[in-house]
């Protein structure tokens, strides 16, 4: 494989693509049974959603098992490095995008829809006709309007858990960067410090945000049906823990490849990525801390 | 996979594999995995057909005739969620597998792996989809936009949601592989003003792609929370608005339209020039229009929602964005005018295709233009004028040019020649067809014939029945594909010559016909007066 460096490199066939896209189908068709069952209607549709996530678990450690076996043997070049690396980034860029429709929604509805509704503006007659007595507001502040369909509720102060949270995930930046940099230097001491350090960071935000979640339900009223303040704020925040979760599971599964010796200062995409990865979720956090908890 | 399997990177780089499993299912092979895409996207097309031939029987006269109204509105969605994403969309990445490796001097697609997964998701997601037809409650029905309160309604909301999501991972996936392909894998001397109009137009639509299918991925997540979980985000009685979806849709589906007719412009540029023998003209310019209509196709999208109730100042700016667009399209199909201008034309079936894209093409978006006018579009707006419109654009423009791609790259994949007659043949049976089908529309929408639903006043009567027949001819026309393909591929006894076409230039044409399995394994010597374009160092 000497030349292999200065020709391209096409790897082999492999089956885990399309083990891939059966258990994605299998995941979606249980999922979509199972949200389709009447109540009372059993169906096999949560069945065969356990079997697809498990079936994706195992096709993800299946899948990155052989590519860090082929990384190892040295079989990727620069070039392949590169292709990873615009696709993690642009992977990351449709994240962005995800995003962008959940906050667009919440800038949409905070600008237009919610204020046309209380008779500003361009709204006059659905107020008229749908709620003549609504002043529009955002969240506790308002006089039982729609947003509260589901209920009075309180909001989560922003200067509470979240300030909290805040802190905790800019520290996990600082400290993964911190540990980015110990791989450079070759300290593998340090970078498994650092990145443990992380991991946990990360981890206490996802029990604070659980802990926030249980107290919202119990406490403030706070729920997913509590008009469009609740549909915001926990589809907002359920999808950034979402891929908290995601990426603390990711900054493990990295630590115990320190931990065996995978990376040199010159080759560490898969640290890389994560480390991408985090910061990118450590944004999307300061724009919810911003938008969702503070105004 | 073990070490071992790393060890022996070179055994299939002699030839395809012999196990049928191991070359279509675990293929890395971006010429395979391009004849997939190609071939899912003909079943595809047959498919979205059959469901037009039963909307055109319905419509053949007025009253109730074949089905029942939901079945027919149950028609309208699947046909047309059928053709774009399962028709058009997959035909454009297939043409992209194929060429784009092989136009810039690549061995294969960037990420081969992740290209073979884009793929085979994409069967999944349509069975999942299409089953929806035979459970209780039935299909999708509220048209394939899916507005909120409507779509709300449909039982088999979550396996259409569900559906897309596998298409929007599938589409990004491929997206972001085309643009490590084209940014990282083109050989040396291939920069990036010298690469043929055709990649040019596919790196600029894999950008569309990643930007706009994850907002298409928020938009039904919500539809799904409002309809399972009791959001409010498209109810008013909680504080949401229906039309907030149509918003978020439309951001994505205004740049969906030119992710379906971007490459379709890249394809036409590469046809014409080869068949007036002349560089195309304006290279820079080609490739700067594309680049600005698809900064254009971000700031337009509320033009599909003028009669939803926008304030004024919204209708006004996206009447004149719209209107803006005409200019970089109006550069590009004066381009390739000048380009035929003063050439030595021939007229083999790609060609033919090209200029009826040209053509037709500019018809419906002199219709695009004409609905741009709030004023006038209060007036268009969910009549047939709209439906002739996009299939203007969609058939007589996307798909005319995925046909003449096919004709003309076809003798390079097969190796073998098509039949030039029965090429015309389809040729001029599709494109008389395809006019009697959808220019009495034009009258019909002007005249206020609603869009999707099955019975209309008897007033309407002889424009349906002239444009059903043309439906069906038009249909029966594209079998006579589907038998230039199978006697092209299978029976075809005259050989393609490397080159092809007298004025074909560009790299994919220095490679053997049919194209060996494996190309370009060191990287080629780009020579200019082999690229498709000339010098451009104006």
């Amino acid at each position: 494989m000497g030349q292999q460096h200065d020709a391209y490199f096409v790897p082999t066939k492999s089956y885990w693509p399309i083990v891939a896209a059966v258990v994605m189908f299998i995941t979606v068709f249980g999922a979509a049974h199972w949200l389709n069952a009447g109540p009372g209607e059993a169906g096999f549709g949560k069945g065969v959603l356990t079997i697809g996530v498990i079936g994706i678990i195992g096709m993800f450690f299946g899948w990155f098992r052989s590519v860090i076996n082929e990384s190892l043997a040295g079989s990727y070049n620069a070039q392949v490095d590169t292709s990873f690396r615009m696709g993690m980034m642009w992977f990351i860029f449709s994240e962005v995008m995800f995003f962008g429709a959940f906050f667009g929604a919440l800038f949409y509805i905070r600008m237009y829809s919610l204020p046309w509704l209380g008779g500003h503006g361009h709204g006059v007659l659905t107020h008229q006709f749908l709620w003549s007595d609504y002043v529009a507001s955002w969240g506790a502040n308002g006089g039982g309007g729609p947003e509260q369909v589901g209920g009075a509720f309180r909001t989560v102060p922003a200067w509470g858990l979240p300030l909290l949270n805040t802190m905790l995930l800019l520290t996990s930046s600082v400290t993964v960067t911190i540990a980015h940099h110990a791989l450079r230097a070759g300290q593998r001491g340090k970078i498994l410090l650092f990145l443990g350090l992380t991991v946990l960071l990360g981890a206490t935000f996802l029990y604070f945000q659980a802990h926030e979640y249980m107290e919202a339900y119990n406490e403030l009223n706070l729920t997913l049906r509590s008009g469009v303040y609740g549909a915001t704020f926990f589809m907002l925040t359920g999808f950034h823990g979402l891929h908290v979760t995601l990426g603390t599971i990711m900054l493990l599964v990295i630590w115990f490849r320190v931990l065996k010796g995978h990376f040199n200062k010159d080759h560490h995409f898969g640290f890389e990525a994560v480390a991408w990865y985090w910061h990118f979720v450590d944004v999307v956090w300061l724009c919810l801390f911003l938008f969702v908890y503070i105004l | 996979m073990s070490y071992a399997a790393t060890h022996d990177q070179h055994d299939d780089h002699h030839g395809a594999p012999k196990s049928f499993f191991q070359r279509w299912c675990m293929s890395t092979n971006h010429k395979d995995i391009g004849t997939l895409y190609l071939v899912f996207a003909l079943t595809m097309f047959f498919i979205g057909g059959s469901f037009a031939m039963g909307i055109r029987a319905e419509l053949f006269k007025p009253g109730l005739q074949l089905m029942q109204p939901y079945f027919f509105n149950e028609l309208t969605t699947m046909h047309a969620l059928v053709m774009i994403f399962g028709a058009i969309m997959p035909a454009f990445v297939g043409l992209g597998n194929w060429m784009i490796p092989l136009m810039v001097g690549a061995p294969d697609m960037a990420l081969p792996r992740m290209n073979n997964l884009s793929f085979w998701i994409l069967p999944f997601a349509f069975i999942l989809m299409l089953s929806t037809l035979f459970l209780p409650g039935g299909g999708p029905a509220g048209g394939w936009t899916m507005y909120p309160p409507l779509s709300l309604q449909s039982n088999s909301l979550a396996y259409v949601v569900f559906a897309i999501h596998l298409m929007g991972i599938s589409s990004i996936m491929g997206a972001i592989n085309i643009i490590a392909t084209i940014l990282n894998m083109r050989a040396p001397g291939m920069d990036l003003m010298k690469m043929p109009v055709f990649v040019w137009s596919w790196l600029i639509t894999a950008f569309l792609l990643i930007a706009v299918m994850p907002a298409l991925a928020g938009a039904v997540t919500m539809l799904l929370t409002d309809k399972y979980f009791g959001t409010n985000f498209f109810n008013p009685g909680g504080g949401g608005d229906p039309v907030l979806y149509q918003h978020i849709f439309w951001f994505f589906g205004h740049p969906e339209v030119y992710i379906m007719i971007l490459p379709a412009f890249g394809i036409i540029s590469e046809i014409v020039p080869t068949f007036a023998r002349k560089p195309i003209f304006g290279y820079k310019a080609m490739v700067f229009a594309i680049a600005c209509i698809a900064f254009l196709s971000f700031i337009v999208w509320a033009h599909h929602m003028f009669a939803v109730g926008l304030p004024l100042g919204a209708e006004i700016f996206f009447m004149y964005a719209t209107m803006l667009i005409s200019v970089p399209t109006g550069v590009k199909v004066f381009n390739w005018v000048a380009t035929m201008w003063g050439g030595s034309m021939t007229f083999e079936t790609p060609m033919l295709f090209s200029i009826a894209f040209i053509i037709l093409f500019t018809i419906g978006g002199f219709s695009g233009l004409m609905m741009a006018l709030v004023p006038a579009d209060f007036q268009y707006h969910d009549t047939y004028f709209i439906v002739a419109h996009f299939h203007y654009v969609l058939v007589t423009g996307a798909l005319f040019a995925i046909i003449a791609a096919a004709y003309y790259w076809m003798p390079k994949w097969t190796g073998n020649m098509y039949s030039e007659f029965w090429g015309k043949v389809h040729f001029w049976n599709s494109v008389v067809w395809v006019n009697v089908l959808f220019f009495p529309q034009h009258f019909l929408g002007l005249a206020g014939m609603p869009r999707r639903i099955p019975d209309y006043n008897v007033a309407f009567a002889n424009f349906n029945m002239v444009s059903s027949i043309g439906g069906f001819l038009f249909g029966a026309s594209q079998l006579i594909f589907v038998g230039v393909l199978i006697h092209c591929v299978f029976f075809s006894k005259k050989k393609a010559t490397d080159r092809v076409w007298e004025g074909a230039k560009g790299l994919e044409w220095t490679v053997p016909s049919p194209a060996p399995y494996h190309t370009f394994e060191l990287p080629p010597v780009v020579r200019d007066e082999e690229l498709a374009h000339g010098h451009v160092n104006d």
